[in-house]
């Protein structure tokens, strides 16, 4: 831009006009490089002492920083927590030891970048860029060096060698894969049963409380959060928490006549039903439950079944709905599950069927 | 070996020792003063490696206190909350980590939040590249491995922060678990391989340890070595700009100016990353509790680069096929399997789909400023879109909670929008590309608007109106007005050529791309204009000066008074 406004060095300073001569094969019209400004760091010393004494000032600053973050280590006790404005309790030694060590490592950083823009220099240097491709005489070259050892090793000339060699070599990777085999158990029909198959009439546990459910436990509109009786002994014998991904399931109560369908031929008791807690989805515990419109909403995916129809999948990506488990009264009042679910729960597989 | 010089410094001796048995001053000769170009999008790519250099060292330090064992222990830390809750010793020492080591959470929290601004910067480093056009040859294989790290990066990521076997970290185990499950023909055998049986056993974390800290970083490693080496060897594109060809680059010596700049910045990312983790808590773990597959919270949301994918899942609909006694669950695999192979084919391809297109074979090394390539930019912009859209419908149940409305309709919206909303992305982003464009033109033509009036001595007023900078107008002068194809589609004998619809098809695809173009000025246009801008500033100049001459006599600036105003 003619700087035409400041008088005095506009004066004389005649710019140097573009010229649109200059173009590629491709169309573009190239310009020449422009000329260099100075910064004042080139043309003013003291404004280049300055920046050097910024520039290591940071650097000493950093050094300060990781000093005393070593001292915040030995001296801050790493349970003590302080109150920081906006951001609340926090650790004081995860803040001091970050704000210091970060503090210091962004000091070394601006100092460095600051050293490279102020005084190192910042004229613009070209250079020219190599051909990529390499030289017909390297290509043909190549060619022929490599025509020489196909040849020398008769990899052509010798079918059987090659023939059998590739057939090893094709086979090669099939035991290695092979060794892959044990990383597993065989799913059998594993995904078939839960821990309410174990035994017949197994009474039912809240979760909540840890005792045994009876039907007047659960007022109409309530939920319980249930597992099998015996759950926490075989999960500890199994040493894993296996039997508890299928078997936990949910116990509602609604006025029995709301009820619309069940799985099974009175598969509720007294408007009690009990469906699997895994979504048939992908298996997340379904936990949000509507009480008006009896509908169960898994947080995961949105997925959202009708309790009081079966556990009709209504909306959501899943496509099935939640397995329902046949309740009925011991002899002692209390809830029990019949038998195990009648299909799988959880996820869809592909044996499934 | 000459001995010209003797070394009689330690560095000297030193650098003498390695010369005489490895040549080194062959290879740093040609380096040390190799030149890189300069602009700010460049630093993205820096931001991912210094943070993926960053996630080395943390995770480093993070092993030597984390037990990647499913084995169950009674916590008895110093967390009061959880004191005698049975867990994993994955989780327990996660817990360890937070409380009981000095530093630990920090490092926890710069892995975490390291982890986070990796895959960003990667993902915003690729839009760079892509809407540059840098991808083009002779760097095609460098986008491929820039695909391939950054899908490593996420699976690396959701790797990471399932470890701790918290409550969220399980449940995003158990979702991985059924979309395995969902893989058709062996995925029972894939889902019963990666944990050992059932899920969610024992062994999956230790396995998922493994992949974490050995096999996944060091592909990464290997793969980002490539990337900077090809980077190095094919020397960086540059930005259109005064003195800048295909052939050249212009810009600053790799010693000592990059070395002080990159070197910097690498502290830099370093400090800002600490000083976030100091300030800013990241997955408290402890607050989710240890996971258990019959509980979840609520409102559980995944890292943001998982989003898209949950998303996904998310919107599609409730779609199974059973047929003879098997289960397709197309509503899994559609949007967990089928959609992101496809995204990430596409991506990988993406260099040769356009060559494909534009039949543009020849060697890039000069970038495209996005407006430059209309049709380019708004594919992009139409693919960002549709990620986006997935990305927010991972937050459909957030959206519903914070504006009270139903999930049910926000879904189904979610469903129609993913499908509307990228195409009208691509079409105002075309049109804006292409205003640009003319922007430019008027720009080069009529220069910058200065706000500055000028009164001619015969009463006319006049705007003044400043030509662009050389660099300014390099910039714009650097596109390239591309042709359309227009590939043969008969033979000698006018007879069809059964070649005919391939080239047909990229013949309408190359002028789909190419074809609406707001072609530059030519050289006589732009030396019209700037005889006109000599002029223009040659009246202005001579105005100033009769100002300054009448001013330097005691003249006063003649200020029109009201009723003159009114006059005129």
């Amino acid at each position: 831009m003619s700087d035409t406004t400041h008088g005095d060095t506009g004066h004389g300073h005649e710019v140097e006009p573009i010229t649109y001569t200059q173009s590629d094969e491709r169309g573009r019209i190239l310009l020449g490089l422009d000329e260099h400004r100075s910064r004042r760091t080139d043309t003013s010393q003291r404004a280049a002492k300055r920046a050097e004494r910024q520039i290591a000032g940071m650097f000493t600053f950093a050094a300060i920083c990781f000093v005393a973050a070593i001292a915040a280590y030995l001296l801050v006790p790493k349970h003590d927590i302080v109150w920081v404005p906006v951001l609340g309790n926090v650790s004081a030694s995860n803040l001091s030891l970050g704000g210091l060590i970060g503090l210091g490592t962004l000091l070394i950083g601006v100092g460095a970048i600051q050293w490279a823009r102020a005084l190192m220099p910042d004229e613009e240097v070209i250079q020219e860029r190599h051909e990529l491709r390499g030289s017909d005489e390297a290509r043909e070259d190549t060619i022929e060096q490599f025509r020489r050892g196909a040849q020398e090793s008769g990899f052509m000339s010798r079918p059987i060698i090659r023939r059998s060699l590739l057939g090893a070599m094709a086979l090669f990777p099939l035991p290695i894969a092979f060794l892959l085999g044990d990383l597993g158990t065989a799913p059998d029909d594993k995904l078939r049963h839960t821990a309410w198959g174990n035994k017949p009439r197994t009474r039912i546990l809240n979760q909540g409380s840890g005792q045994m459910v009876r039907p007047e436990d659960l007022a109409v509109g309530g939920l319980i959060n249930a597992i099998p009786v015996g759950l926490t002994e075989l999960e500890e014998q199994e040493g894993s928490q296996n039997a508890r991904a299928k078997a936990a399931i949910i116990l509602v109560r609604m006025n029995p006549d709301e009820i619309k369908s069940t799985q099974g031929p009175n598969w509720d008791y007294e408007g009690i039903v009990a469906y699997s807690k895994i979504c048939t989805h992908v298996g997340c515990p379904i936990s949000l439950y509507q009480q008006r419109t009896h509908s169960l909403l898994c947080p995961c995916h949105q997925s959202t079944f009708d309790l009081s129809d079966s556990g009709r999948a209504v909306f959501g990506p899943a496509a099935r709905h939640m397995p329902q488990l046949q309740l009925d009264v011991d002899s002692e009042g209390y809830l029990v599950a019949v038998g195990d679910f009648a299909e799988p729960v959880g996820p869809s597989f592909w044996e499934r069927g | 070996m000459s001995t010209s010089t003797q070394p009689s410094t330690p560095v000297g001796k030193t650098a003498r020792w390695v010369d005489d048995r490895y040549t080194t001053s062959n290879a740093l000769r040609r380096n040390l003063g190799k030149v890189f170009p300069d602009h700010w999008s460049f630093m993205l790519g820096e931001v991912a490696l210094y943070s993926f250099v960053i996630l080395l060292l943390s995770g480093t330090y993070l092993t030597l206190f984390f037990k990647p064992s499913m084995v169950d222990v009674i916590y008895n830390g110093t967390y009061v909350p959880l004191k005698g809750v049975k867990m994993t010793e994955a989780y327990a020492s996660s817990l360890d980590i937070s409380f009981d080591v000095r530093g630990g959470l920090l490092m926890r929290q710069i892995h975490h939040w390291a982890a986070l601004f990796f895959v960003g910067a990667m993902t915003i480093h690729m839009f760079r590249v892509f809407f540059t056009g840098a991808f083009r040859k002779p760097r095609e294989v460098n986008w491929v491995i820039g695909t391939v790290l950054v899908l490593l990066g996420i699976v690396e990521g959701f790797a990471g922060y399932s470890l701790p076997d918290d409550l969220l970290s399980g449940t995003g185990l158990r979702i991985t678990q059924g979309i395995a499950s969902a893989i058709p023909i062996v995925g029972t055998y894939v889902s019963f391989g990666l944990f050992g049986g059932e899920f969610p056993g024992t062994d999956f974390l230790p396995r998922l340890y493994a992949i974490h800290i050995l096999l996944i970083p060091g592909i990464i490693l290997a793969l980002v070595t490539a990337h900077l080496l090809m980077v190095w060897y094919q020397k960086h594109t540059q930005w259109p700009g005064p003195g800048r060809t295909e052939n050249n680059v212009v810009g600053y010596r790799f010693f000592p100016v990059y070395m002080a700049k990159a070197g910097g910045f690498f502290f830099i990312v370093f400090g800002v990353t600490t000083l976030i983790s100091a300030f800013v808590t990241i997955n408290p773990v402890w607050m989710f509790g240890p996971y258990t597959p019959d509980q979840v919270s609520a409102g559980s949301q995944p890292d943001w680069y998982m989003g898209f994918l949950d998303g996904a899942v998310r919107v599609m609909p409730n779609l199974e096929l059973v047929f003879w006694h098997h289960t397709l669950s197309l509503n899994l695999i559609v949007p967990a399997v089928v959609l992101p192979g496809i995204m990430t084919l596409l991506l990988g391809a993406y260099p040769w789909i356009e060559q494909f297109v534009t039949g543009d074979k020849r060697e890039h090394h000069l970038l495209d400023r996005p407006r430059n390539t209309p049709t380019r930019t708004a594919l992009g912009v139409t693919a960002i879109t549709f990620y986006l859209m997935l990305w927010v419908s991972g937050a459909n149940d957030i959206i519903a909670t914070t504006f009270e409305s139903s999930i049910n309709a926000i879904t189904i919206s979610l469903r129609i929008l993913l499908f509307v909303v990228p195409p009208i992305a691509f079409t105002i982003t075309k049109r804006i590309c292409l205003s640009l464009q003319r922007r430019d033109n008027d720009k080069l033509l009529h220069g910058h608007e200065t706000g500055r009036l000028l009164r001619l001595p015969h009463g006319e007023f006049v705007e003044i109106h400043a030509p662009l900078t050389q660099k300014e107008q390099a910039e714009i002068l650097g596109k390239v007005d591309m042709p359309v194809l227009a590939l043969e589609t008969v033979d000698a004998n006018g007879v069809a050529a059964p070649w005919a619809l391939v080239n047909n098809l990229r013949n309408r695809l190359s002028s789909w791309f190419y074809a609406i173009n707001v072609a530059k000025p030519s050289p006589a246009e732009l030396e019209a204009a700037a005889g006109h801008f000599s002029h223009v500033s040659a009246v202005e100049l001579e105005a100033t000066h009769r100002h300054r001459e009448f001013e330097a006599l005691g003249g006063v600036l003649h200020q029109p008074s009201e009723d003159e105003s009114v006059k005129h």
